[in-house]
Order: structure tokens, then C-alpha cells, then sequence
């Protein structure tokens, strides 16, 4: 029972990565129909950004402040949001007429290019992400947590959180939602769409930073190319939730962060990257849109 | 080989029998008990104001969807819930609303598709283009460059479906449905779009097709008026219900028809 | 009767013609060519099988299937583990490499390699009834990455340690002569009335069930062919190098994927084209170093925005087409 229940606390916090990105993929899909490979892309950038934000400020080491880490993030969650804007204006733009494989090409080209580049500056060589926060371990009930962890946690809910209120309560969210139902209806009635995409991509990069810099915290080894796997798993747990739907994207990061510690702890660690598949083709032979995805019939 | 059900007095066989069906989407009633029949060789029409659920009646006659309720017969044979392509296969085959045409195959290909169903070559007889599938293809040739002469589209033959005008397009979707060699042929609204010279010589043509042909045609139309000159019978459809079915003359003066019609038109 | 056999005479004949071709090439090859160039050509010949038959599922039938290494993995692992462990059996007088007698085993190990990646195909293939679009293609990811996690997983074929003592009997006139069948295998059927139905799925899957057409056994059947090949391009790979899960990774699934829509969707010969030029092209970019996956990505995305549709689009580079062209060009040149 201890066993599970910590398993299933290293699980959350690890899903709360995947959430986090997960909700990029879904709300760029959402958008432009477009598979973003990129994406977990940016969450290696947004690790990188922290990294290098860091050791300007010589933040962590013998002096962690919780403001600064704070900074910290922001200033990352900023860059990539403009690298993220960047992206969608020099390669998905002029692609967005053409057909969907084509546009997931170009994205898989900016992928390749983003971690290419990143080896090139950075270079391949794992780099050890500063403690922001000086660690601690506290036990609940018996089960062994990492302050890190918890931040993790709660700072992904705090984000999900504002990002559902954006999405329902102001005027952008709404226009968001109005294009993500029909881009062509959304622009005769006004909504300026490419700025809603724009904004999209600038907030879906934010939230994949705040993933990085997260697993920054709690797995400091980052590598240019640490963001090929969370950023598949991500997308798989953005279409098991059934992509498109936000909290869609967050139940599905979870699911998949929890059952990846469950194969870890109680089955092998050579089946990690397999289950997640699993359980979702699994979900998907059952309910073909995914967990909340509706199923829209096409009218003849 | 389809024997005739029994007990029908004195009749033939009709070709297509709908009985009570239903079909909702959600809380929509599309479709609500109808009851329809075509007896084998008519032109019938079926129309309606928009949204009466017409097109969802050849959705539910092809196999795109199954009934909520009801029972379709084909020539007696009872077929709601089967696929599509096995309904095609039974001699079912339709135009759509919004042509469907395979965009970026040739014309010819278009058609040549259709001739699907007549073809057996097997997987291995093709790609070792063995003398039955060389055979076959010629045949499919032939059968479709004179499908596309006798539209007048030959000269489209290597053309992209999507350059084609939208008239032609239109034609194009009719010649293909024929090639599948249909007994019933659905056609949904075909001449929408067009301007009235067109329509007459569309409505000229269907007419010549089901002589040739000698098909059962069921033609959608939401214009009351281009139907009235060329068929036999009628049927009425208002939110889902049959409101009316008879001669054109019957269908004309029927309160009913038209009061469901003023309420649409200005 | 008289025509079948003479149709069989000159199948037979060509299946001859193909091989002799490829026989002569590689002696030729072997010549001329450094063994580092020959590699190349070994290794752009198993990309241009693995993209002409993803072309079937992804170009002609207008599916998406981004788990082409994992029915690549099967073959590999299953023709691998026939060589290793079965074929000494069968086959008692151990062959020496290069002599007929040692071909039939190996064909052998070919076949059962594409065969039970047909199987996988056919299984991934089954989902393609109810899933759509990106689902379907998330699916034949999934089953890419399983594949790849459960070979990691079985000790008799080395695991993680990789497999190891795989006689090398792939050589270039082995690869060229199965592309070639491959390529005329593939051509035959595409221009078939099968062909066109899978054509017809590709455009517009309702029309086509309107017309008669069981799109969703066309479909299952074409993800079993492509995994065919994609099965026998492993069973090649595997006895030319090394053998390890690493080299079927959802990355390589994606590199074929990319060669198809370069070279444009439905076109085979497009998919020659694309598979050689992004066989080529990190090779030639070598010169310069660190820097040449930064200029090949960044190519990959300036392609795709000047050239959306692949460089030949959905057409076929044909003799006729060829021949073609130059007659209407010489009159305008005398002009
Ligand atoms: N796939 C579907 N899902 C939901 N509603 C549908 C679907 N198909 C048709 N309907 C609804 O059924 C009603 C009848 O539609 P339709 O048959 O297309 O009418 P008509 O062809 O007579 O204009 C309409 O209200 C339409 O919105
Ligand atoms: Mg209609």
C-alpha cells in the first residue's frame, strides 16, 4: 500500500509534466489541426532558457531564493513564447494552406533544427540544471515527497487553472475556442485569426517552458534532446484525453505519468516507454476520440 | 433469383420499400416513420424545404446511416445497417448534394472507379497483370471512355475532376454513379446550381438515362417546380414527416405541400 | 494455355533479367565505387523500399502511418532470428556466402521476415476501421514503439545488447533486384482497378463505399503490403549491419515518412527520388560537420514552404513522359 501510494505520488508529479505540455499540443491542434513535433522542442529550450538565466543571476548553490526561481521561470516560460511565435510565424504560416502532412513535415523539419541547434550551442553533453530551490524531503503519511515535487505539482495546477479560466472568462479565450470550432465562420465573424493563433503558439510555448524548468527541478540532467520522448508522450496524452479538450490534456498527463511509475515500480523499467501506448490504443479501440474528444460524424 | 414476397396482392415487387423508419441525431428527428415505395422502373420524386431531412432519407437507403427505427427493403430484401459498399454492390448507387467527386483523379479515373464492383481480378492477377486482369482493364476502358462520350465530358477525359465546371462536375458525378451499373439511382439535388437552361437539359437527360438504363430513379429536389415536368410520383417531406405523396397534378394542389412551402419561400 | 505459359515465360524471363541487373551492378559497384559509397547505396536502396511501400499507405491510400520502423523491426528480428537459429537446421550443408546454394536460405528468412510483418501490419491495419486521421497515425506510432520495447525485452535476440552474429549475406545486387520487384510489384497494382480504389479512399472515402468500394478492407490490405516490404527491407538490413532496436526507432519511421512527401505523395518514383536524396543528402552536407543537420533541417522546412506538394507531386517520372518532352521541345528549339 506505502509502495503504491508512492508510486503513485512520484507518478502525479511526473504527469504533471506531461499535463503541462500535453496542453500545448492540444490547444495548437485544437487551432490548426497541426501535429506541433516541435513542441517538446520547446520544453528543452525552456529548460535550457532556465539553465542559462540561472547562471546570469547566479541563482541556486549556496543562496536558492524562491523569488529568483520565480523570475526565473517567467523569464523562460518569455523566451520560449516568442520562440514559439517565431516558429509559427516563419514555418507553420506559410504552410497552412497545404495539406496537413505536409505542415507536419515542416514541423518535424523545426524539431530537427531546434535540437540540432541546441547541441550545436549548447552542446550534447548533459548540463546540471541549478537547485533553484534548495531540496528537502518531507514524508506524508509515510510516503517520501520532495519539496521539488510539490512545487511541480502545484505550479502546474496553478497554470492549468489560469489557463482554463483565460480560456472560458476573457474575450481571446473565447475568440480561441470560436477559431478552434471553425476557423473560416470565426474569421467572417471579425476575430482577427492569425493573432489567435499567434497568441495559441505564445501560450502554448509558455506552458511547455514551465514544463522544462520543472524538470529542471526534479530531474536536473538536461540534454538537447530530452524533449524527443516527454514531447511523444505528451502528444499521447493529449490525444488519450482526446485532443482538443483541455482538461482532456491534463487527465490524459496524469493517467500517463502514474501508470509509467506503476509499469516502474511493479513491473520493469524496459517497459516504460511502451505502456503508455498501450493503455492508449487500449482507450481508443474503446472510445475512438479519446477520453473527452467528441466524435463528430461527418455530414454527408 | 430474388423471389418476390409473398402476399403482396397482385403486385410486383417494389424495388425499394421503406417501412416506419426513424432516424435521429441527438434529439433531431431527421427522419420520422417513414413510409415509402418505389416500384421497379419509376422516376420519382422527393422534395421538400430545406432541412426536411431528404438527404438523410439517401443516407439511410445507401448504408451512410442506419436507421434508428424501420425497416428498408431492396427488392424485398430487408438491408438497413449494411455497409455502404455492400449496398452498391446490391445495385444502390447515388449522386451527392455536394458532388463528391475524387478531386485529384482524372475524370476518367473518376469513372473508372465505379467500375469497381464488375471487376474480379485478384491482388495477385494485377500485379503480375496476368490475362484476366488485362482483359478486364480493357473492358473498364471502354466502358468508361463511352460513359464519358455519352456526357459529352470526353473531351475532360485526362482533366483533373477539380478543374472541371461545376455543371460538368455535376454530370461527371451522374456518369459515375452509372458506371457502378445501378438498379436504383439516387440523385440529390442535381441541378442545384445551375441556371434554368441547364436544369431542363439535365431534366432531359435523367429522363433519357432511365430509358437507357432502365433504372428506378429517385431524384431530390428542393425546387418543387423543376420536378413537377418529369416525375411520375412525388413524395413530400416537411421536418422529417411525410406531409404528402401522389401524381405532380395531386402534389400541386395539395394545402398542405403548400403551406410547408410558404413558409419558406418569399 | 498458350498465352498463360507465354506470359509466364516472360514473367520469368524479366524476374531473370532483374536479377542478372542486379548481379552485374554490384560487381560493378564493387569496382568502382569506395566501400563507404557502396554502404550508401545499400543503405538508399532498403530507404527507397521502405519508402515506396509506406507510399501505398500514406500516398495512394491516404491513410497516415507513422510506425513504418516498427513492421521494419519485425523483419529484421524474425529473418535475423530464422538465419540464426532455424536455417542451420533445415538447411544441414552450411553454405558459403556468395554461392547459390546459400541464397535459398536467405530468400527464406526474407519471406518469413515480411510475412509476419505482414501479420503486424494487418493487426495495426484493423484499427484503421474506427480511427481516423491522427488517431490512426498515433496508433501505428504506438505500435512502432511497442514492437521496438518488447524485441528490447527478448534475451534470445540479444536485447539490449543488440543481436549479434548475423552472417552478412545482404549485398547490393540483393537490395537493387528487391527494389526493383518492389517498385514493379507496387506500380503493377497501383495502376490496377485495386489501385484505383485505393486512390478513391485516398480522395474521398464515402464516395468510394458509394461506389462499391470495402474501403476498409482496402485499407487493412494496404498497411499488410507496405508492412510486407517494409519486412523484407528489415530482413536486408538485418543481415547487412548491425543489429539493434535503436535503429527502428519512431525517429526512423519519421525519416520515411519525410522521404514520401518529398519526393510527392502517390508517386513511387517520387518516393525513389526523395529516399535518395535524403539518403544522400546528410552525406553530402558531411563537409560541413557540425553544422549539417542544421542546413538539412532547415532545408526540410524551406522545401516543404517553396514545394508543398513534394518535388514531383502526384506525378510519375515515366520514359514516355520523357521522351515527350523532348519532341515538343525541339521544334521550339529550332524556332
Ligand atoms: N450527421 C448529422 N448529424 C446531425 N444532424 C444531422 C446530420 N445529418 C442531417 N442532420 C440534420 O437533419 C436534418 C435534415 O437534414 P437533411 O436531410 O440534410 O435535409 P435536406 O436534405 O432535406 O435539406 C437537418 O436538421 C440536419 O441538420
Ligand atoms: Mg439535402
Amino acid at each position: 500500500m506505502q509502495e503504491l501510494l508512492q508510486q503513485l505520488a512520484n507518478g502525479i508529479a511526473w504527469g504533471s509534466i506531461y499535463a503541462l505540455i500535453a496542453l500545448g499540443y492540444t490547444m495548437v491542434y485544437g487551432i490548426l489541426r497541426l501535429i506541433n513535433f516541435a513542441h517538446g522542442d520547446i520544453y528543452m529550450v525552456g529548460a535550457f532558457a532556465a539553465y542559462y538565466l540561472a547562471r546570469l543571476t547566479n541563482a541556486g548553490g549556496a543562496n536558492p531564493s524562491p523569488a529568483l526561481a520565480l523570475a526565473i521561470l517567467l523569464g523562460s516560460m518569455l523566451i520560449c513564447a516568442l520562440l514559439g511565435v517565431a516558429m509559427e510565424y516563419f514555418a507553420y504560416r506559410p504552410v497552412r494552406k497545404s495539406s496537413r502532412l505536409t505542415a507536419l513535415i515542416t514541423a518535424i523539419g523545426v524539431s530537427l533544427f531546434l535540437e540540432n541547434l541546441g547541441i550545436r550551442l549548447f552542446g550534447a553533453d548533459p548540463k546540471f540544471f541549478p537547485q533553484l530551490i534548495a531540496p528537502r524531503s518531507i514524508s506524508l503519511g509515510g510516503v517520501m515527497v520532495t519539496n521539488h515535487q510539490i512545487t511541480v505539482v502545484i505550479v502546474s495546477v496553478l497554470l492549468m487553472v489560469s489557463l482554463s479560466l483565460f480560456i472560458q472568462r476573457t474575450r481571446t479565450g473565447k475568440a480561441m475556442r470560436a477559431v478552434s470550432f471553425n476557423r473560416d465562420a470565426a474569421s467572417l465573424m471579425g476575430i482577427p485569426v492569425n493573432r489567435i493563433i499567434t497568441i495559441t503558439f505564445a501560450i502554448g510555448s509558455a506552458l511547455a517552458a514551465a514544463a522544462g524548468v520543472l524538470v529542471g527541478l526534479t530531474n536536473p540532467k538536461i540534454e538537447p534532446l530530452m524533449g524527443i520522448m516527454p514531447g511523444v508522450k505528451a502528444f499521447v496524452a493529449a490525444v488519450l484525453g482526446g485532443i482538443g479538450s483541455v482538461p482532456g490534456a491534463v487527465i490524459g498527463g496524469l493517467l500517463m505519468g502514474v501508470s509509467e511509475y506503476l509499469v516502474v515500480g511493479y513491473l520493469s523499467s524496459t517497459y516504460r516507454d511502451a505502456i503508455a501506448f498501450v493503455i492508449l490504443i487500449l482507450v481508443l479501440l474503446v472510445k475512438p476520440a479519446g477520453l473527452f474528444g467528441r466524435n463528430i460524424a461527418e455530414k454527408v | 433469383m430474388i423471389a418476390a414476397a409473398p402476399g403482396l396482392a397482385g403486385g410486383v415487387e417494389p424495388m425499394l420499400r421503406m417501412e416506419r423508419v426513424t432516424r435521429t441525431f441527438g434529439g433531431l428527428k431527421a427522419v420520422s416513420d417513414l413510409d415509402l415505395s418505389l416500384p421497379p422502373g419509376v422516376l420519382a420524386g422527393l422534395i421538400g424545404p430545406n432541412g426536411a431531412g431528404k438527404t438523410t432519407v439517401f443516407n439511410l437507403i445507401t448504408g451512410v446511416y442506419a436507421p434508428t427505427r424501420g425497416i428498408i427493403r431492396l427488392a424485398g430484401h430487408a438491408i438497413q445497417g449494411r455497409l455502404p459498399s455492400t449496398l452498391a454492390r446490391s445495385g444502390i448507387a447515388r449522386t451527392f448534394q455536394n458532388p463528391r467527386l475524387f478531386a485529384d483523379l482524372t475524370c476518367l479515373d473518376n469513372v473508372r472507379v465505379a467500375c469497381h464492383l464488375h471487376a474480379g481480378a485478384t491482388f495477385a492477377d494485377s500485379v503480375f497483370c496476368t490475362p484476366r486482369s488485362q482483359r478486364e482493364e480493357a473492358e473498364i476502358l471502354e466502358r468508361s471512355e463511352s460513359l464519358l462520350a455519352s456526357f459529352g465530358l470526353d473531351a475532360y477525359r485526362d482533366e483533373m475532376a477539380r478543374n472541371l465546371p461545376y455543371g460538368d462536375q455535376r454530370r461527371l458525378e451522374i456518369a459515375r454513379a452509372l458506371a457502378a451499373e445501378p438498379k436504383l439511382l439516387l440523385l440529390d439535388e442535381p441541378a442545384a446550381g445551375m441556371n434554368p437552361q441547364e436544369t431542363d437539359a439535365l431534366m432531359r437527360m435523367i429522363f433519357e438515362i432511365r430509358e437507357r438504363y432502365h433504372l428506378t430513379l429517385l431524384l431530390i429536389e428542393h425546387d418543387m417546380k423543376v420536378v413537377m415536368g418529369i416525375c411520375e410520383r412525388i413524395t413530400v417531406l416537411d421536418h422529417g414527416v411525410k406531409i404528402a405523396e401522389g401524381t405532380p397534378e395531386e402534389i400541386r394542389n395539395d394545402p398542405k405541400v403548400i403551406e410547408a412551402y410558404l413558409g419558406e419561400e418569399p | 494455355m498458350l498465352r498463360r505459359s507465354s506470359h509466364l515465360v516472360r514473367g520469368l524471363a524479366a524476374f531473370v533479367a532483374v536479377a542478372l541487373g542486379a548481379w552485374i551492378l554490384d560487381g560493378a559497384a564493387a569496382q568502382v565505387v569506395n566501400p563507404y559509397v557502396y554502404r550508401i547505396l545499400v543503405l538508399c536502396g532498403l530507404n527507397i523500399i521502405l519508402a515506396m511501400s509506406l507510399n501505398l499507405v500514406n500516398g495512394v491510400t491516404g491513410q497516415f502511418s507513422i510506425g513504418h520502423a516498427g513492421f521494419m523491426a519485425v523483419g529484421a528480428y524474425v529473418s535475423a532470428a530464422f538465419t540464426v537459429y532455424a536455417a542451420p537446421r533445415l538447411f544441414a550443408v552450411t553454405s558459403e556466402t556468395g554461392t547459390v546454394a546459400a541464397a535459398l536460405p536467405f530468400v527464406l528468412a526474407l519471406f518469413l521476415g515480411g510475412l509476419v510483418s505482414a501479420v503486424a501490419g494487418f493487426l495495426v491495419g484493423l484499427p484503421s476501421m474506427r480511427l481516423r486521421g491522427d488517431y490512426l497515425a498515433i496508433v501505428t506510432l504506438g505500435f512502432g514503439e511497442i514492437i521496438r520495447v518488447a524485441i528490447l525485452n527478448i534475451d534470445a535476440v540479444g536485447g539490449a545488447r543488440g543481436f549479434a552474429g548475423i552472417p552478412q549475406r545482404t549485398n547490393l545486387a540483393w537490395v537493387a533486384g528487391i527494389a526493383v520487384l518492389t517498385f514493379v510489384f507496387l506500380r503493377n497494382l497501383v495502376r490496377s482497378y485495386h489501385g484505383r480504389a485505393l486512390l478513391a479512399i485516398r480522395e474521398d472515402e464515402i464516395a468510394a463505399e458509394a461506389l462499391g468500394v470495402p474501403s476498409t478492407r482496402y485499407k487493412v490490405w494496404a498497411f499488410v503490403i507496405a508492412a510486407f516490404f517494409a519486412g523484407v527491407a528489415g530482413g536486408l538490413f538485418s543481415h547487412y549491419t548491425y543489429l539493434h532496436t535503436n535503429s527502428f526507432t519512431f525517429m526512423k519511421s519519421i525519416e520515411v515518412i519525410v522521404m514520401v512527401v518529398l519526393g510527392g505523395m502517390g508517386s513511387l518514383t517520387g518516393s525513389i527520388l526523395g529516399a535518395s536524396i535524403l539518403t544522400a543528402l546528410p552525406e553530402v552536407l558531411r563537409f560541413a560537420n557540425a553544422d549539417r543537420l542544421i542546413i538539412y533541417s532547415l532545408l526540410l522546412v524551406i522545401l516543404m514552404i517553396a514545394r508543398p506538394q513534394g518535388i514531383l507531386g502526384s506525378r510519375e517520372i515515366s520514359w514516355g513522359r520523357i521522351v515527350q518532352r523532348l519532341r515538343r521541345k525541339r521544334p521550339g528549339a529550332a524556332a
